[in-house]
């Protein structure tokens, strides 16, 4: 017998005021050894960018934390330390990934997902929860490089929806 | 280890009636990640986050006093076996005493309130208590024109070292709108619903003169699946 949760609301349009402060979206400075620019698209089940005011994002992993609104174009931005592969006792060797929250105006609750990299092979195919995820679906966890930067979009529904998790 | 709530509290990614979720509700099935292969894993900190000793004071951030019924929204944020959640970060925002939001991205059709943000931060002391004192925020009309709101205070929740990363509402006591809300009304059992309605607590209320406000009670219960490290 336990008492009720608290449920899950979405953040709606309005949070920039309180959630958004100078800073947020850097876990480390960008000239830092090992700093990963890691941006990308919020997308609609058509296609189309969750554009600012809508959208929140938040990337963190062990310790590290970061947070970005989406812009004009749908566009998050954060700046974070490249992590580590971590043991996960008894389960195996996790690849290295961040964690992606999303929060926005329709989501009833944080749509939960993670970014690996893609030069992280063969890490990436003995990585235990990229195993607890349909094999056609894992490339939509999957970041792209392009120069200086790590490109991933989240695709919230739809064709290539991005695969989230329930943790 | 808690056992988790039986009561189905948690909103579904698609809830037509919540037009905005038509097009950016995911529509597969979530992965399943067992939760006990990351509870030695620790969260973020958000230490960067800067929370001052008078952040959960939202009438006395400017100049003058704020419009509206002055209110003390207090309570605790608890596991669901009743045991207090110390050292939760919890970030508030909410409209103004006439239902505007300071945000940029605020349609305006009400005016703002040059003595009220209407944002707020503390931390759960070593009981999981909390407390902000604020104006009641008012029901307003969505920017689309769509539905009125119940008022309602937006609440965000971290905490690391019990995985917790949540946001959600407080909405208050015998408000009409709140049986016409869809993003309420998403949630599947009028239990978690009214887990989300703050009470007035008739005696809490401080009858002191210049300093009266109107107390309403409101916990927050969280999944207790992630024990904390000083319980081992």
């Amino acid at each position: 017998m336990g008492l009720v949760l608290s449920p899950s609301q979405t953040s709606g349009p309005m949070y920039g005021f309180a959630l958004i402060f100078e800073g947020c979206e850097r876990a480390v400075e960008p000239d830092s050894p090992g700093a990963v620019l890691l941006e990308g698209r919020v997308l609609d089940g058509e296609g189309e960018p969750v554009a600012y005011p809508d959208a929140i994002v938040e990337v963190w992993h062990g310790e590290q934390w970061a947070r970005s609104r989406t812009d004009a174009d749908g566009v998050y931005r954060v700046v974070v330390a490249r992590p580590d592969s971590s043991e996960l006792d008894g389960v195996g060797t996790e690849a290295p990934y961040l964690n992606v929250d999303v929060f926005a105006r329709g989501l009833l609750r944080a749509a939960q997902t993670r970014v690996y990299f893609p030069e992280e092979e063969p890490a990436n195919a003995a990585d235990p929860v990229l195993q607890l995820v349909p094999e056609e679906r894992r490339h939509t966890l999957m970041g792209r490089r392009e120069d200086g930067l790590l490109r991933f979009d989240i695709r919230l529904q739809g064709e290539n929806e991005t695969v989230f998790f329930d943790r | 280890m808690a056992l988790a709530s039986p009561v189905d509290v948690t909103p579904p990614f698609l809830y037509p009636e919540y037009q905005a979720s038509v097009l950016r509700a995911p529509s597969k099935r979530l992965v399943q990640v067992p939760a006990e292969w990351f509870h030695t894993i620790p969260g973020p900190v958000f230490g960067r986050i800067p929370v001052g000793p008078n952040d959960n004071d939202l009438l006395h951030q400017h100049a003058g006093d704020p419009i509206g019924l002055r209110i003390v929204l207090s309570g605790r944020v608890l596991d669901s076996d009743g045991r207090g959640v110390p050292g939760t970060l919890i970030e508030i925002w909410q409209t103004n005493a006439s239902g505007r939001y300071v945000d940029p991205a605020d349609p305006g059709f009400v005016p703002l309130d040059p003595n009220f943000t209407g944002a707020g931060r503390t931390i759960t002391d070593s009981l999981g208590r909390y407390w902000f004192k604020t104006v009641k925020p008012a029901p307003y009309l969505g920017a689309r024109g769509s539905w009125f709101r119940p008022a309602h205070i937006h609440v965000s929740l971290f905490n690391p070292a019990f995985g917790l990363r949540m946001i959600t509402q407080c909405y208050f006591e015998g408000d009409p709108f709140i049986r016409t809300d869809p993003i309420v009304q998403a949630i599947p059992d009028p239990r978690g619903i009214d887990r989300l309605v703050a009470k007035v607590n008739v005696e809490g209320c401080d009858r002191t003169g210049e300093e009266a406000t109107v107390a309403y009670d409101w916990d927050i219960v969280i999944r207790g699946q992630n024990a904390t490290p000083m319980e081992r």
